[in-house]
């Protein structure tokens, strides 16, 4: 009875906007995989730098900054709330998980100093912003140039990416997340090449951020939220829709990466999807940490599994 | 001439004044002439790996020195001697970096030491000598180079860290019992290995084992340690005369003797 008073065209007319948010939080994603993935680290910066750089892009662009300025500003103070953490963690021997809800609980602050209030809003008539919710609705070129952008922007940013860790630093880096013994045998400095990480890493979060400031019109001390589960949802996401699919390929490092914001955009449509089932959004916070709870399970509980059964 | 290692009156206390205090170095001294192949026995807790993990920086020590070929490094970080040394550990995952290629870790290896720029990780020249590198361990990894090394045995990790210990020639490669996780078959096979890299190369190494009779066939030096100190140094003609019954009756002085301590205080 329910499934009846749902209308279809609904959904149809969420997916756009639902495929948006997923390729702009793709690159959020992307920063995550960096320090949960390459590096091992939990980091629970993401939460405040987004909304650093969101907060950061909106005051900039509201001075009158050049959006794409803005973007690199954005960029910047993510690395820069990235460096903090790291620095907490390497040179002051804090726990990495507890640096991180340092710095993300310090930012709360100073991203309501940046704006001034809680949220700041920018309009898209008054600034040429790069992207935004209402290219979505505009005429066929409008969207064509908003899409293919961004898009162009992710293949662009993965393959900076891609090559970036196949650099000796990139490679020192990899070593460090996968095994610190190694690394410090081979004279790599693990602390530098940690926060070297987590500074790319909250470049992007931080980039992120100023991406959906300029898309949703608004920066707002509460964006980031949350973060964290949803860039944890899109790995996870891509390494187990895609991730078989990637392995032993020639780069199977930028097809993860592209599995990484894929994940991203499957998470949004997914979201979009329970919605327009009527479930409340007040609840959606809920259903993204159990989804991403689940994800985590199932490799741990295969492997107790298929151990069982061997005995 | 310097030394290739010296080492004098170090001292090492781990968990100092808790109820789980333990001294592990107590006064180690030794030098080591260059292309010295020195093998290290001893009983569990002598400070055989410790002396070896101290060399490398893995803590700081509580006293003493540690010069190597000249350069006192006793106040260098680990990654900062890593210039200086080869090393081999006891378990094959810690050698090597397991989500990483053969040629990414062994890239890895040939830059110790170096500043880790933005210039491509491996080249393709590299990936050639590495082949041919690989070509001689004879396991026929030479054609899976860009295999994970998560993918291999733990012979085979062991074989390849050897082999990354020797891309960039170290002043001391310290082995510490590299073999003691393999099965005999394949550690007599590195324990081999370890020494035609060792000849070839002209190292001056280090190796920790439990094994007597291995620290016998191997090296021109052996050392026995006890509670952190060296108890037995013996090299050229003597080492190579001795057997396996020698160095029990040697153990069981010292561990006899500490027993008629503990009797005597109990007394």
């Amino acid at each position: 009875m329910i499934l009846l008073s749902l209308n279809p065209m609904s959904l149809l007319r969420a997916m756009p906007g639902a495929c948006a948010q997923g390729l702009i939080w793709g690159v959020m994603a992307l920063g995550v995989y960096i320090t949960f993935r390459l590096l091992d680290f939990a980091d629970l910066t993401v939460d405040g730098s987004l909304a650093t750089g969101g907060a950061t892009a909106v005051m900039l662009i509201r001075m009158g900054v050049n959006p794409w300025i803005a973007l690199l500003a954005a960029f910047a103070v993510g690395m820069l709330a990235g460096m903090v953490t790291g620095l907490l963690h390497t040179a002051l021997g804090i726990p990495g998980i507890l640096s991180s809800i340092l710095t993300q609980i310090s930012l709360y602050s100073i991203n309501l100093n940046i704006m001034g209030k809680s949220n700041q809003a920018i309009n898209v008539d008054q600034y040429a912003l790069v992207v935004s919710l209402r290219y979505i609705s505009g005429d066929a070129l409008t969207k064509f140039k908003f899409y293919g952008g961004v898009v162009l922007g992710c293949i662009i940013l993965v393959y900076i990416l891609y090559f970036y860790f196949g650099t000796e630093q990139g490679q020192a880096i990899r070593a460090t997340g996968c095994n610190q013994s190694m690394a410090k045998a081979q004279g790599i400095n693990t602390k530098f090449h940690t926060v070297l990480a987590l500074m790319i890493s909250n470049g992007l979060v931080g980039l992120c951020g100023g991406l959906y400031a300029q898309y949703q019109g608004a920066a707002d001390v509460n964006m980031g939220r949350g973060a964290i589960v949803i860039g944890l949802a899109a790995v996870i996401i891509g390494e187990v829709l895609f991730g078989k699919l990637c392995a032993g390929r020639k780069m199977a490092f930028a097809f993860t990466m592209f599995a990484v914001i894929a994940g991203a955009v499957i998470y949004y449509v997914v979201i979009a999807f329970v919605l327009w089932l009527k479930m409340p959004s007040d609840d959606m916070k809920l259903f993204s940490a159990i989804v991403v709870t689940i994800f985590l399970a199932i490799p741990y509980l295969k492997d107790k599994y298929v151990k069982k059964g061997v005995a | 001439m310097a030394y290739a290692l010296e080492i004098k009156d170090i001292h090492k206390t781990f968990n100092k004044g808790t109820i789980n205090e333990k001294v592990a170095l107590d006064g180690v001294n030794l030098q080591l002439n260059e292309g010295d192949f020195v093998t290290i026995i001893g009983g569990n807790g002598a400070g055989k790996s410790t002396t070896l993990n101290a060399i490398a920086g893995v803590w700081p020590v509580d006293y003493g020195s540690i010069i190597i070929g000249g350069t006192d490094v006793t106040a260098l970080p680990e990654h900062k001697r890593a210039k200086f040394l080869g090393r081999v550990f006891q378990d094959p995952m810690t050698g090597t970096a397991a989500t990483m290629s053969i040629d990414e870790n062994m890239a890895l290896a040939a830059r110790r030491g170096k500043r880790r720029t933005l210039k491509w990780g491996v080249t393709k020249a590299e990936r050639e000598y590495y082949k041919e590198k690989l070509r001689e361990l004879d396991l026929g990894l030479e054609d899976r180079l860009t295999s994970k090394v998560g993918l291999l045995s733990g012979g085979q990790r062991q074989a390849v860290t050897l082999l990354m210990a020797s891309l960039q020639k170290p002043e001391l490669l310290l082995l510490d019992e590299h073999t003691a996780a393999l099965d005999p078959k394949t550690a007599a096979k590195v324990l081999e290995l370890s020494d035609k890299i060792i000849e070839e190369n002209h190292l001056t190494a280090m190796m920790v084992t439990h094994n007597m009779k291995d620290a016998i066939a191997h090296g021109n030096r052996l050392i026995m340690m006890h509670e952190g100190r060296v108890i037995y140094d013996v090299s050229g003609e003597e080492k190579k005369h001795l057997r396996v019954s020698d160095l029990l009756a040697k153990f069981e002085e010292v561990s006899g003797g500490e027993f008629a301590n503990d009797r005597m205080m109990l007394g």
